[in-house]
């Protein structure tokens, strides 16, 4: 092992990658699965728009898309990938499958996050003449901030562990690097520089994210 | 004026068919405080979520005011619940908010703009004596604080009416009389209508002007309070004030080889204060002894009600029950 070898501009490009990867990959997820989410919880029994069809439609997707292991689904949604990105390499074939994978498991957190939420502030806003979309807007989202800002972490963790996965399909990135140098080449000292570069990304987001939520908390 | 006609609310599991309200009819006045008493499970809970239809009768009519609630289509429904405030046992109050935006929450639903959100929320804010307050979360004020801005939301947009689901029932004895105190302000100054649900009867004699009693979905016993109190006829009536020390049982092991007539002496007003049992132990050559008695207040009554043994000659004694309701006193002969 020699880590004089390193080609540190590789680390550094990968590292770049790996940051665009799950930053984008977040923000689709984001958007989808928050949205998902809320629909998932209104249209649940008992909810403010129950709607047994709808919900068990959407339960099924979701319970589909998160039961297919993550290397499967990047080789399954190769042809939309190309659609939606216009390749199904690099960063940008990447993001797609990342988000397929996330979108549905956000949602999940975010469905229970709003089902934890005490029923009384449904209760109130109902009282005060709220239809469900002020419900909703003005008073359960804000009140489930926490819950969420938690998922949204939680989530961002999940995708830089699978944006190491998607270097199989040539995605680019540091899980890339460490499977054609490390694995491969068998150049351990890469495996090792990149590995702990992950372990740091992961150990920023969760105290970023501890510190966001304690503060949200605070109120 | 409330008017409730033969509701009913029945639940359907595969298994049986629940009655959780079995056919109540009630009148509320304008500007009175209405107490509604029962155990949990009782049907209190469902029947005040009626006169602001947060539950639907299966059957029967609200009438508020003239108008017919439950005909009422999603959006007038929503309207007309703007005009009612509902005070809840756990505050639901909105964490992620100040005290002041959570009075704001209810003018912001009705479309007032921010400016006079502001003003209107610093007015009740006032009234409930939280104006120092008015920039903390929830979770930094105590319990009966909480209630207060509770109390203040509810009355934010004005309302005729008000409902109150055990609203004292999370909060110490102490507090508790502070907040009913706030309540019967309220009905007071503003002349607003309360409705309240309880379990306890100390609530009921505090603040209330008449009270029904709900057991098994259905009105056993409704009335002026102290009516209630002094002559309660049904069983459930009775346990739930002997429960809170208004038994009105307890002279029978007193009067257990006792001697003489028994008689039980209910006074209300201002009688209360004139020594009128020495009195007429002196004229008639009675002599009284008292086997129970409570003397106390409801809502701002006195009252007293007393049991007591008569000895003395027997036409002096067959005088007294005439001479003591001459001067108001409500008598009753009593039988072990």
């Amino acid at each position: 092992m020699n880590f004089g070898n390193i080609d540190w501009l590789l680390i550094g490009e990968a590292t770049v990658d790996t940051l665009l990867m799950t930053g984008f990959s977040l923000l689709f997820t984001v958007v989808i699965g928050l949205p998902l989410g809320i629909v998932l919880f209104l249209t649940s029994p008992r909810q403010m728009l129950e709607n047994t069809p709808v919900y068990q439609v959407l339960s099924f997707i979701v319970n589909v898309l998160r039961s297919v292991p993550f290397l499967i689904l990047l080789i399954v949604m190769i042809p939309f990938t190309r659609m939606v990105a216009g390749t199904s390499l690099g960063v940008e074939g990447a993001i797609p499958p990342l988000v397929a994978s996330a979108a549905p498991f956000f949602a999940r957190l975010v469905e229970n996050v709003l089902r934890e939420l005490d029923p009384g502030v449904s209760e109130a806003c109902r009282a005060m003449g709220a239809n469900s979309r002020q419900t909703v807007l003005l008073a359960l989202l804000p009140e489930a901030m926490t819950g969420i800002v938690a998922a949204v972490i939680v989530t961002a963790i999940a995708l830089v562990g699978y944006s190491a996965m998607s270097g199989v399909i040539g995605g680019g990135g540091l899980g890339d690097l460490a499977l054609r140098f490390g694995y491969q080449r068998y150049q351990t000292d890469v495996m090792i520089v990149t590995v702990v570069i992950l372990v740091i990304m992961v150990q920023l987001l969760q105290v970023f994210g501890d510190r966001l939520v304690a503060r949200l908390n605070r109120k | 004026m409330i008017v409730l006609e033969n509701l009913r609310k029945t639940y359907a599991t595969p298994e049986r068919v629940s009655h959780a309200l079995a056919g109540v009819s009630l009148r509320i006045d304008r500007g009175e405080i209405f107490g509604i008493i029962g155990r949990s499970g009782a049907g209190k809970s469902t029947l005040i979520r009626m006169l602001n239809l947060l539950e639907r009768p299966t059957e029967g009519r609200v009438v508020i005011n003239d108008q017919e609630i439950t005909a009422l289509g999603d959006a007038e429904l929503r309207t007309f619940r703007q005009s009612v405030g509902m005070v809840f046992q756990h505050f639901n109050l909105l964490s992620s908010r100040t005290v002041r935006d959570n009075v704001c929450f209810p003018l912001r639903l009705a479309g007032m703009n921010r400016r006079q959100q502001l003003e209107r929320a610093a007015e009740v804010l006032a009234l409930v004596g939280l104006s120092d307050h008015a920039d903390k979360y929830p979770r930094q004020l105590s319990g009966g604080q909480q209630q207060r801005v509770g109390i203040a939301r509810a009355l934010a947009s004005k309302p005729q009416l008000l409902l109150c689901d055990e609203a004292t029932s999370a909060l110490d004895p102490e507090t508790t009389q502070s907040i009913l105190r706030l309540l019967v302000d309220i009905n007071r100054n503003l002349g607003l209508t309360i409705v309240l649900i309880t379990h306890s009867m100390d609530v009921i004699r505090s603040v209330c002007d008449r009270v029904a009693v709900i057991d098994a979905g259905q009105i056993v016993e409704h009335g002026d309070v102290l009516d209630v109190f002094l002559h309660p006829q049904h069983p459930v009536t009775q346990s739930l004030l002997s429960e809170s020390g208004m038994d009105a049982e307890g002279w029978r092991e007193m009067a257990d080889g006792m001697e003489g007539t028994l008689l039980r002496l209910s006074f209300r007003g201002p009688s209360i204060l004139r020594p009128l049992l020495s009195q007429v132990s002196r004229d008639l050559g009675v002599d009284l002894s008292i086997l129970q008695g409570s003397v106390g207040r409801i809502k701002d009554t006195p009252y007293g009600q007393l049991v007591v043994a008569v000895q003395g000659e027997a036409q002096a004694c067959a005088r007294l029950p005439a001479v003591l309701r001459e001067n108001g006193v409500e008598c009753e002969e009593l039988h072990q």
